[in-house]
């Protein structure tokens, strides 16, 4: 029988959850490495939802948003996107970059680079979570970014969950760095047959 | 004062005039609009992919092109449209990510506005105009009172179709 995300119980939830601190912790390592700062990081949130209400959890479908995806092959395939919000992303960059934290100019090639970077960081450590958790092989792709209004980025995985269901995981991360928050947010969108995959390697179903 | 219906992601409305159809931040998806000038009646469709012939769960008629435009066209009948007289406006079907452009994802931009026009093509709708392609989102308004099309993007300008 097959699974819909939205069939997922609050066992199953808790242990994409936990997947999702581990991959963080991994992440915030990473990422305190590239900056050589302390850099600590939370999931506050973790949630099924209708695609149609991403948006409207990113403040809107027309909210100017930075998007970083990756697509995943191996013994799953789907998709990971990082999305951050536009002025989040600018403190991001001056962090990295040195900048001061206010400053709003243009992303530049560098810029750009640096963010998909931090995405593919980001990504890369919650999906080698979920890796060496459940035994599977994940290999992430070379990222791509594109900077624009939400719902348009958001379309891309939406597209490829809408051929199947109407749900998608979404994980909300808080990073902070000193007292700079910046909050980021994943949408996981693993294929339907590479949920159930997950889900009995992870052991919680049959 | 006109009335703003706000048309989601695969859903779909119709109205009679006065009115302003909207969807926004449309990516790879793409927004059908079709209108009647004689009796001002609108419709405007969220269209995600291109057929529910080929997914698994094809339970919303607004998400899929072959059946969104049909179910679209009857809805503005029965609102008292004149089929003979209705016609489309396209926008949308962008290609948001630049990478793996050879897979079904990547180019499902191109293939939704395809699949859109073969089915007005076989409803014998003709299209006005369309603003379809490219690589950054569109919001659209569609005006009930002359059946413009406004088209807003960030960074792309504003365009009347």
């Amino acid at each position: 029988m097959s699974m819909e995300i939205n069939d997922l119980n609050n066992l199953q939830l808790d242990v994409l959850r936990e997947i999702g601190n581990i991959g963080a912790g991994n992440a915030a390592t990473a990422l305190a490495k590239m900056l050589n700062k302390k850099v600590d990081m939370d999931v506050p949130k973790i949630k099924v939802m209708e695609f149609k209400d991403i948006s409207d959890a990113l403040n809107g479908a027309e909210t100017l948003v930075v998007g970083v995806l990756l697509s995943v092959t191996g013994d799953i395939t789907g998709n990971m996107m990082f999305i951050l919000e536009y002025n989040a992303a600018h403190i991001l960059v001056n962090i990295l970059m040195g900048r001061p934290l206010d400053l709003q100019e243009d992303f530049n090639e560098i810029d750009l680079s640096a963010l998909k970077e931090v995405g593919n960081i980001l990504s890369g450590s919650y999906l080698s979570a979920l890796a060496s958790l459940t035994g599977l092989r994940i290999l992430p792709s070379v990222p791509d970014i594109a900077v624009d209004m939400a719902g348009a980025i958001l379309s891309v995985p939406a597209i490829e969950f809408g051929k199947v269901g109407d749900n998608v995981l979404y994980i909300e991360t808080e990073f902070s760095e000193g007292s700079t928050k910046v909050v980021g947010d994943f949408v996981l969108i693993p294929d339907l047959e590479s949920y159930e995959t997950l889900l009995k390697a992870l052991g919680v179903v049959s | 004062m006109e009335n703003i219906i706000k048309v989601g992601m695969a859903d779909l409305q119709t109205s009679c005039h006065p009115t302003i159809l909207t969807t926004l931040g449309l990516g790879s998806c793409v927004g059908v609009a079709l209108y009647d000038p004689v009796t001002k009646v609108s419709g405007l469709a969220h269209i995600m992919l291109p057929s529910s012939l080929q997914a698994r769960n094809n339970s919303n008629i607004a998400k899929f092109a072959d059946t969104a435009v049909t179910k679209l066209l009857e809805d503005m009948i029965k609102l008292g449209a004149r089929r003979e007289s209705i016609s489309a406006k396209l926008a949308g079907g962008a290609q948001m990510f630049a990478f793996n452009q050879s897979t079904d994802l990547m180019r499902i931009g191109q293939r939704n506005v395809a699949a859109s026009k073969e089915k007005l093509a076989e409803l014998k709708i003709p299209i006005l105009a369309e603003d379809t392609g490219g690589n950054y989102g569109r919001t659209i308004e569609l005006y009930s009172n002359d059946g413009k099309l406004l088209i807003k993007t960030i960074g792309h300008g504003v365009k009347q179709i």
